[in-house]
């Protein structure tokens, strides 16, 4: 169930040119993979909805590009600071796949390693912009990585179940290549609980209905 | 009374936020159901946000039969926002209304920056609205206008039986790196912090042109920003962009109104309404109402 709490930042830690921001998770729940949560951005009007990277022991652990100012803010923060946390938010990926294979572009790839712990560590496939950027593939463990100008799609086995997470052309593209894959979508977010219709993609709220849609078989 | 801004809370997806306010105010219907507009939809600046949706909705027929009766279950108040393009969509949709006895109060939204203008002036949609229906009609409209208060006349003239005020206004904000529009279609209804003097314009405006019931609304953030709502002329105060970031904004509100209230040894909101037009109307000096208020 979802809740609302004033966490604190047990670690904030560098993986490439991202960050990755551990709070505390006091009473809130850890959500399963896909699903995401509202984190205050300090100094801003509004949260920043992001998925659950990894959920150590007592803790959430959030993967962060330092985009502008919302996440900015949220990657300056140091342990022991104090941020108000909303979730787990929105559906997460169905995990009963037989042959599953995650594909990940850039900061995509953020809720891919609680999705690996929870289906076992199956192959990955993650795509970077640069060799910077691949950095942050330690977090995916079985994880093959290609850097532009080869995309995911062009080095994507066939036969698999897909889960992806990425920029929205390389969703696209899967979802023209493989009918039933699971994709998490992002879209810009003011509430994450229904109420601004702000994430709507193809007509569904992605923070009700999504982040995780299937594609159109 | 603590209600929500239209658009900017789902009672049936967050029941719980909406038991916390007096009415729940419905997003905007329209005759039609609609999409609402491309992405990108939302944007944070410097001082509030801004939304380009579209009026994106499931229309009349799916809300009559669908959505009322699940939102009567709440057990609250249920004010209906209609929306249109005509005044023909506005009489439609408000005749339907009528016959409903779920509906409490009907708000006409005659201000959304984000679809084309209804042809029709403010005055003919009011009017065709009272021609259908007995409900409490309320106006929105938006502060960007050359006189608030003229419309405000107009449309009590027209038949509205209160003001809700303001809508969002019309705003821009550009990507820091390509310094292209942020929003899908560039332009959308700026709210939040900064709308609050502007809003409190408004609210001042109307209630000394028209005396009529308002609900104000505009960057409402604390109990502080609502009594000062109340202190314009407002008798109801409309909650929007607080809910994205705070969904129990409305208790915490309520609980700081009745704090200012005390702090300022003022015995309830009724006493409240107005008081800053106060001097104005009793020839009462600074100076007098603060030696009563504090005697």
């Amino acid at each position: 169930m979802r809740t609302r709490e004033r966490l604190r930042v047990a670690a904030s830690e560098a993986v490439g040119p991202y960050t990755l921001l551990r709070v505390a998770r006091g009473g809130i729940e850890t959500g399963t993979p896909g699903q995401f949560f509202m984190l205050e951005a300090p100094g801003r009007l509004l949260p920043r909805p992001m998925s659950i990277c990894l959920v150590p022991r007592g803790e959430l652990a959030f993967l962060i590009d330092a985009i502008g100012p919302g996440t900015r803010a949220l990657c300056e923060l140091d342990r022991g600071d104090e941020l108000t946390v909303f979730g787990p938010l929105g559906n997460g990926f169905r995990l009963d796949v037989p042959r599953p294979l995650l594909l990940g572009g850039g900061i995509g790839i953020a809720p891919l390693p609680y999705l690996s712990e929870a289906l076992g560590s199956p192959p990955a496939l993650l795509g970077f912009r640069s060799d910077r950027h691949a950095e942050a593939a330690v977090l995916v463990p079985n994880a093959e990585v290609v850097v532009e100008p080869t995309y995911v799609t062009e080095a994507m086995p066939e036969g698999h179940d897909v889960l992806a997470c990425g920029p929205e052309p390389m969703l696209e593209a899967v979802r023209r290549l493989v009918p039933g894959a699971q994709l998490a979508w992002e879209a810009p977010m003011a509430c994450g609980y229904g109420a601004c219709y702000g994430c709507v993609v193809d007509g569904k709220r992605l923070c009700l209905e999504g982040p995780v849609l299937e594609a159109a078989a | 009374m603590i209600v929500n801004a239209s658009g900017c809370l789902d009672a049936l997806a967050a029941p719980e936020v909406a038991r916390e306010l007096d009415a729940f105010v419905t997003k905007t219907i329209t005759p039609l159901p609609r999409a609402g507009n491309p992405p990108v939809r939302i944007a944070e600046t410097e001082h509030g946000m801004l939304n380009s949706i579209g009026l994106q909705g499931p229309g009349l027929d799916t809300f009559l039969a669908d959505h009322l009766p699940r939102l009567a279950g709440l057990g609250l108040p249920i004010w209906v926002s209609v929306g249109g393009f005509s005044a023909g969509d506005f009489a439609q949709s408000c005749a339907r209304l009528d016959e409903r006895e779920e509906v409490t109060t009907v708000e006409l939204n005659l201000s959304c920056p984000n679809v084309d203008d209804a042809v029709e002036t403010a005055i003919e949609l009011v009017a065709a609205a009272r021609a259908v229906t007995s409900k409490p009609l309320f106006a929105k409209l938006s502060p960007a206008t050359w006189d608030i208060a003229e419309l405000a006349r107009a449309v009590q003239a027209a038949g509205a039986d209160g003001l809700t005020l303001v809508n969002t206004i019309r705003g821009l904000a550009l990507d820091e790196r390509t310094l292209r529009p942020r929003l899908g279609p560039a332009i959308g209804g700026y709210s939040g912090p900064a709308l609050k003097p502007v809003a409190l314009a408004a609210v001042w405006s109307c209630f000394r042109a028209t005396r009529m019931p308002i609900v104000g609304m505009g960057g409402i953030t604390c109990g502080r920003d609502a009594l000062e709502f109340l202190a314009a002329g407002a008798t109801v105060v409309g909650l929007g962009t607080v809910l994205f970031a705070d969904p129990p904004a409305p208790s915490r509100i309520r609980a700081e109104l009745n704090d200012e209230l005390e702090r300022l040894l003022l015995p309830d909101v009724a006493s409240v309404v107005g008081i800053a037009h106060e001097e104005e109307l009793s020839g009462e000096t600074t100076l007098d109402r603060e030696l009563r208020m504090f005697a």
